[in-house]
């Protein structure tokens, strides 16, 4: 029993099967093995990257290494600063689908919190340094909602502009505000506590392989949490809204709710990269919270392949790497973003890793349940119109 | 991981689909086959408690008005629902039927009237609080979410329903766990009932037309609707199809649902409906039933004006 509606289903989707195929980028084949991979041997794979990836600075692989014109260590520290950011980034733009181009604002806002209770030049009271990252990402969540909430209503090219205006605004605050110490800015910012066996701290400016490791550590933590958000009714809310704000709500998600979700997840990462940043480099002015740096972060999540976190880590390496590799060229930084992004856009429109989310918990043994079926009783497609018809 | 034994307080009727939706994702009685016969009320709302007094109005929309610009294109409009009817919503084009389904679902603010649904004005409320009421529609120009797969299409209906948000989520919640496994159950149901399950893991963009219609329907059903609102759910599909759905919709009236139907095609839905309402211009000019319609002069001559471009659809 074929119906004329299943006919044309076969014959669609073969077409689309072959529709698809010249599509495929280099990753793809990757991202579709790591799909057929077990819970556990995606573990397993996990954990050697993850070696790797922490055994990186110690390595300081030849050909890869930045130096002798930029410390290594502290180049991967500032990779994985940079990857946070971008991971906070893509939950805003990748995921909910919302253009925020001010998000320099939350970076800088978590910088000077850190710097203002920690920093000896601060007339505020002193606390640890690491109590001022979740203190960084509740300042910055505040700063998230009272931004979200009149400006979440609005729709994309609007949101774009105000979140733009956030970002300067922040950044003229810093410069006027004479507590904020603009230019002249703040020394002997913070760090994790500890000293070496000859009496240096462990977490020094000069060193970065501490702060890479923290800032390491720190984003796998989130990516669990995030990966968590994301297979769940939180997750697909962002995909839908990103797909079709209007369907989303008529389908009963509250579409608001979900995107100050996103937008206060987005600024309270932006904040902890943001305080991880003032702490590594141990000063914090005005001068590097610009729109150009705004457009790194959000060139960083295009690159990767918006959406997805992985790919959003990887493009905020890379955009923090490569002028620090290539210093010749870091002059024509921007430039160079530029043409890699127009060049992604027509080649790749989905970034290098624009794999798929999953975003359903039990998705796998829905998967398994559903090839069992079709490869078994072969009873599919039977609308369930058939016997009420007699 | 939870076993399959504690994972049995969730379903809350041993229904037959239910306990084999659990039976699908767990490992118990592998070899059960597959039931067709999944009633849809129990698909979507094992514990609904399916309102049986049909005649009451479940509906009530009075003087309905819309205008854009200088355009009022729905003027005064008044109808009743029923409970478990299929209530017919036909007119040529352009006549209104769409606009009001956005009036009533809260796309468009009314510029005068009410809509009541079980004596609860749906004016002034939020569109996701409007579905949660009870109301769910589809579009007549398909809107599914293209980068989701099937499965996962209807599963947003059933979020509806859901309470986890993102701490929840975070921190994996006993709840959370049993909405994610209860929605894959249910989604699945939900498509086999409409015939596209072998089709769950497809993105629906990629899904043929027809199945992308059926979804359409399937994540309206999931998000537990108390009225149905169909668009054209048949619009471009051959003489075949249209039978074939229109089987569906009543199967899903005889389950406990009450359905509004747009149709442009007559022939289908004087063969489907219960009662009707014909909409031209904005305006109602008639309401009966099938016999009635049929035989009312101003439907005839608004109909026969337009048959020209009847056969274009
Ligand atoms: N968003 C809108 N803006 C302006 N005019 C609209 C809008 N939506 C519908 N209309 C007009 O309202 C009238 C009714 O349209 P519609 O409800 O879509 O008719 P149909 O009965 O074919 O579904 C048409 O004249 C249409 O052009
Ligand atoms: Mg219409």
């Amino acid at each position: 029993m074929t119906s004329p509606i299943e006919d044309a289903a076969a014959t669609q989707s073969h077409l689309d099967e072959q529709s698809e195929r010249p599509k495929r980028g280099p990753f793809d084949g990757l991202a579709r093995r790591w799909d057929h991979l077990e819970r556990w041997q995606q573990w397993g794979v996990l954990a050697l990257v993850a070696a790797l990836v922490y055994l990186l600075p110690v390595l300081n692989p030849p050909l890869i290494t930045s130096e002798p014109s930029n410390d290594f260590p502290i180049t991967c520290a500032n990779m994985a600063i940079y990857a946070l950011a971008a991971l906070g980034l893509n939950a805003v733009v990748g995921q909910a689908g919302l253009l925020d181009l001010g998000y320099i604002g939350f970076f800088a806002v978590g910088a000077y919190v850190t710097a203002l209770w920690t920093s000896t030049d601060s007339t505020f009271v002193k606390i640890p340094y690491l109590w001022t990252l979740p203190l960084a990402m509740i300042v910055t969540v505040f700063f998230g909602i009272i931004l979200g909430l009149p400006t979440l209503r609005l729709r994309g090219d609007y949101l774009a502009i105000v979140t733009l205006g956030f970002g300067e605004i922040i950044r003229l605050l810093a410069t006027i505000i004479p507590a904020l110490r603009g230019q002249v800015g703040f020394q002997n910012v913070g760090a994790p506590p500890g000293t070496k066996s000859d009496g240096n701290p462990v977490f020094a400016n000069s060193s970065g392989t501490p702060w890479y490791w923290l800032t390491v550590t720190i984003i796998i933590l989130l990516m669990v949490l995030l990966g968590n958000i994301e297979r769940s009714r939180a997750g697909r809310a962002w995909i839908a809204i990103r797909e079709d704000e209007d369907a989303a709500e008529i389908m009963g998600v509250p579409t608001f709710k979900f995107k100050l979700w996103a937008f206060a997840i987005g600024a309270a990462l932006g904040g902890l990269s943001g305080a991880l940043f003032g702490g590594l480099n141990g000063f914090v002015n005005n001068q590097k919270f610009d729109v150009q740096t705004s457009m790194l972060f959000l060139a960083a999540v295009v690159l990767g392949g918006a959406g997805n976190k992985f790919g959003a880590v990887i493009g905020g390496a890379l955009v923090a790497y490569l002028p620090l590799r290539f210093t010749g060229l870091a002059e024509y930084k921007f430039l160079i973003f530029g043409v890699i992004l127009v060049v992604l856009m027509i080649f790749r429109p989905q970034g290098l890793f624009g794999a798929r989310n999953h975003l359903l918990t039990y998705a796998s043994r829905a998967r398994r349940w559903l090839g069992e079926k079709t490869s078994g009783s072969g009873a599919t497609a039977v609308p369930a119109t058939e016997e009420s018809s007699s | 991981m939870s076993s399959p034994a504690s994972d049995q307080p969730e379903v809350r009727t041993p229904e037959a689909s239910t306990a084999e939706g659990a039976d699908r994702l767990g490992v118990e009685q592998p070899d059960a086959p597959p039931s067709l016969e999944s009633e849809v009320a129990q698909v979507v709302a094992p514990d609904r408690d399916i309102e049986v007094a049909v005649g009451d109005n479940l509906v009530e929309i009075r003087d309905l008005t819309v205008t854009f610009g200088g355009l009022t294109a729905l003027d005064h409009v008044t109808f009743d629902i029923r409970r478990g009817e299929i209530l017919g919503l036909i007119g040529p084009n352009g006549a209104g039927k769409t606009t009001c389904f956005n009036a009533m679902t809260g796309v468009y603010k009314p510029s005068d009237g009410t809509v009541e649904l079980e004596g609860n004005s749906l004016g002034g409320r939020k569109k996701h609080a409007i579905t949660r009421l009870g109301l769910a529609r589809t579009f007549q120009n398909i809107r599914l979410f293209g980068q989701m797969t099937a499965l996962e299409n209807v599963v947003v209906g059933l979020d509806a329903r859901h309470k986890t948000s993102v701490p929840g989520a975070v921190f994996r919640t006993p709840r959370l766990r049993r909405e994610e496994k209860s929605s894959i159950e249910h989604g699945m149901a939900l498509l086999e009932f409409v015939g596209i399950v072998d089709k769950s893991d497809v993105l629906a963009r990629n899904l043929p037309y027809g199945y992308q219609r059926r979804l359409e329907i399937a994540r309206a059903l999931a998000t537990e609707p108390k009225l149905l609102c169909l668009d054209e759910p048949a619009a471009g599909f051959n003489p075949a199809e249209k039978d074939e759905l229109m089987q569906l919709i009543r199967t899903i009236r005889d389950d406990g649902y009450t359905i509004l139907l747009i149709e442009h095609d007559m022939r289908l839905v004087m063969g489907v409906t219960d009662r009707i309402v014909v909409l031209e211009f904005g305006k109602k000019i008639a309401e009966g039933t099938p016999q009635e319609i049929r035989e009312d002069p101003k439907v005839i001559a608004a109909y026969l004006g337009e048959e020209s471009d009847d056969g274009a659809a």
